[in-house]
């Protein structure tokens, strides 16, 4: 069954047969298929590693119209593998930077921009003109959002995730199959799993997983294949190993079940808990210029190299602790309560998870986190350092 | 009775960056406690408070969620594999 009805369908012009041989030639798309993929509308969530190559393969397999939706702007650090943008595009909005190399890949597509966030207020209003969605984001709470208005607009949700080697790839289509809900009720608390910006990621990686994306994509739009709906597929790059996992709807979904409790969008940073509790005080913070000074004054302190080895090697940190984030509490017993301990990590961020967990072990001294991590201190205190 | 049990990427830091460890087990519940014993580290993030697994934290044992199975008591064969499969969010934006 395919997800486009026979209504939409129009003829296909000779350049279009002419450039779309190959798929016609196939007798599951044939001309059928192909003009079902001409018809689709297809909405993509995220135009980075994932979304790279799902853009590229559905324009050039005859998509008609591509949904890009991204808030953010192209980045050196993005070109290692988010191949739809190029060098000259650093500083461009990464929907623009998409756009353009769609239409010099297939004029044929209309490509549909959105240059902001998708959030709770805006999701169901853009994701209500598309057929599917695929969703190449890389946070939690977006995830979520992403599920959630598929399943209220009854559209399949074409799921791709990566971190460091690994990738997962399903299709979540509550009609015919569990959602990402059921498969993972709540989101892990903050920190836990860092991002691609802070754990790497290996640049092939988000290619294999984002053209499994691709070909879910175009079979949900030509009908007639297995598709992922019911399966996880799991890719360890390093190993290079496939492994297939049976995926099952629970019946206790709150959102696809039996008996659902959620009927619109929630507020998706409180949900992964992204929000501070009214209990949780906010973590004291120092800048790299006011550590400098108070360095170059004498001050006793205790810096704490909170990265993996690995990290340390691209920049030192000189004259820091190392403790990982993972031996934290294990080894709170090695700072000294009455000498303020400064953290930090690459950017900032796994640093306050460290006093996060020291703070509830009950460790009784001060602790403070260094704003914007080691690349802060690259940026304005030691500039002959690298930013990574 | 020994089985095979795969560590994701995501928690491989607190498992001194295994990536599979053989352990004694009869069930999904004990593979993951000989786990956790032998590495402290990963506690927390593989149980709640209470002792549940925690639910971002999936368990398969073959190609099974335990879910659809019998929890954490769902039997593994001698030589069997059960794999952790936390969730990821990586895009990449
Ligand atoms: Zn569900």
């Amino acid at each position: 069954m395919s997800l486009i009805p026979e209504e939409r369908l129009e003829s296909l012009s000779n350049d279009e047969i002419g450039r779309y041989s190959r798929h016609l030639l196939l007798p599951e798309v044939g001309v059928e298929g192909q003009k079902r993929l001409k018809a689709a509308r297809v909405l993509l969530v995220g135009t980075g590693g994932l979304g790279a190559p799902l853009a590229l393969y559905l324009a050039a397999a005859g998509v008609g119209t591509l949904g890009i939706v991204d808030f953010d702007v192209v980045e050196a650090s993005n070109l290692q593998r988010q191949i739809i943008h190029s060098t000259r595009d650093i500083g461009r909005p990464k929907t623009a930077s998409a756009r353009d190399r769609i239409r010099a890949l297939n004029p044929g597509v209309r490509v549909v921009e959105y240059n902001t966030a998708l959030t709770s207020q805006n999701a169901l209003d853009i994701l209500k003109d598309y057929d599917l969605v695929a969703d190449g984001t890389d946070n939690y709470p977006t995830r979520y959002l992403v599920n959630d208005a598929c399943v209220l607009l009854g559209i399949p949700n074409v799921y791709g995730s990566i971190f460091q080697f690994e990738g997962q790839a399903s299709v979540f289509y509550a009609k015919q199959g569990p959602c990402y809900r059921c498969l993972y009720p709540e989101p892990p608390p903050p920190g836990l799993v860092p991002s691609c910006a802070e754990g790497g990621v290996m640049g092939v990686l988000p290619g294999i997983v984002g053209n499994i994306q691709a070909a879910e994509v175009i079979k949900l739009l030509v009908g007639g294949a297995d598709t992922l709906v019911g399966r996880l597929l799991l890719f360890d790059a390093w190993r290079m190993k496939f492994r297939e996992l049976k995926l099952e709807k629970d019946p206790a979904c709150p959102l696809c079940g039996a008996h659902p409790t959620i009927h619109e969008l929630v507020d998706y940073e409180q949900f992964c808990g992204l929000k501070p509790t009214r209990e949780e005080s906010p973590v004291e913070t120092v800048t790299a210029l006011a550590l400098k000074a108070r360095l170059d004054a004498g001050e006793p302190l205790q810096l704490i190299d909170i990265r993996e080895p690995h990290e340390r090697a691209i920049v030192k940190f000189p004259g820091a602790k190392v403790i990982p984030l993972g031996q934290m509490v294990r080894r709170q017993e090695e700072l000294d309560p009455s000498v303020d301990a400064v953290f930090l990590c690459k950017i900032g961020k796994r640093s306050v998870f460290a006093i996060r967990a020291l703070q509830e072990a009950g460790y009784p001294g001060r602790l403070l986190n260094l704003e914007d991590g080691v690349n802060a201190w690259a940026r304005d205190v030691d500039t002959s350092l690298p930013q990574y | 009775m020994a089985v095979t049990l795969f560590i994701p990427a995501a928690l491989r830091p607190f498992a001194d960056n295994k990536a599979a460890v053989i352990l004694p087990a009869k069930t999904a519940g004990e593979a993951v406690a000989a786990l956790a014993a032998a590495y402290p580290d990963i506690q927390q993030h593989l149980y709640e408070p209470g002792g549940a697994l925690r639910s971002f934290v999936n368990l398969f044992v073959g190609d099974t969620n335990i879910k659809n199975a019998d929890g954490l008591n769902t039997p593994v064969p001698d030589g069997g594999e059960v794999t952790l499969v936390p969730a990821i969010a990586g895009g990449c934006l």
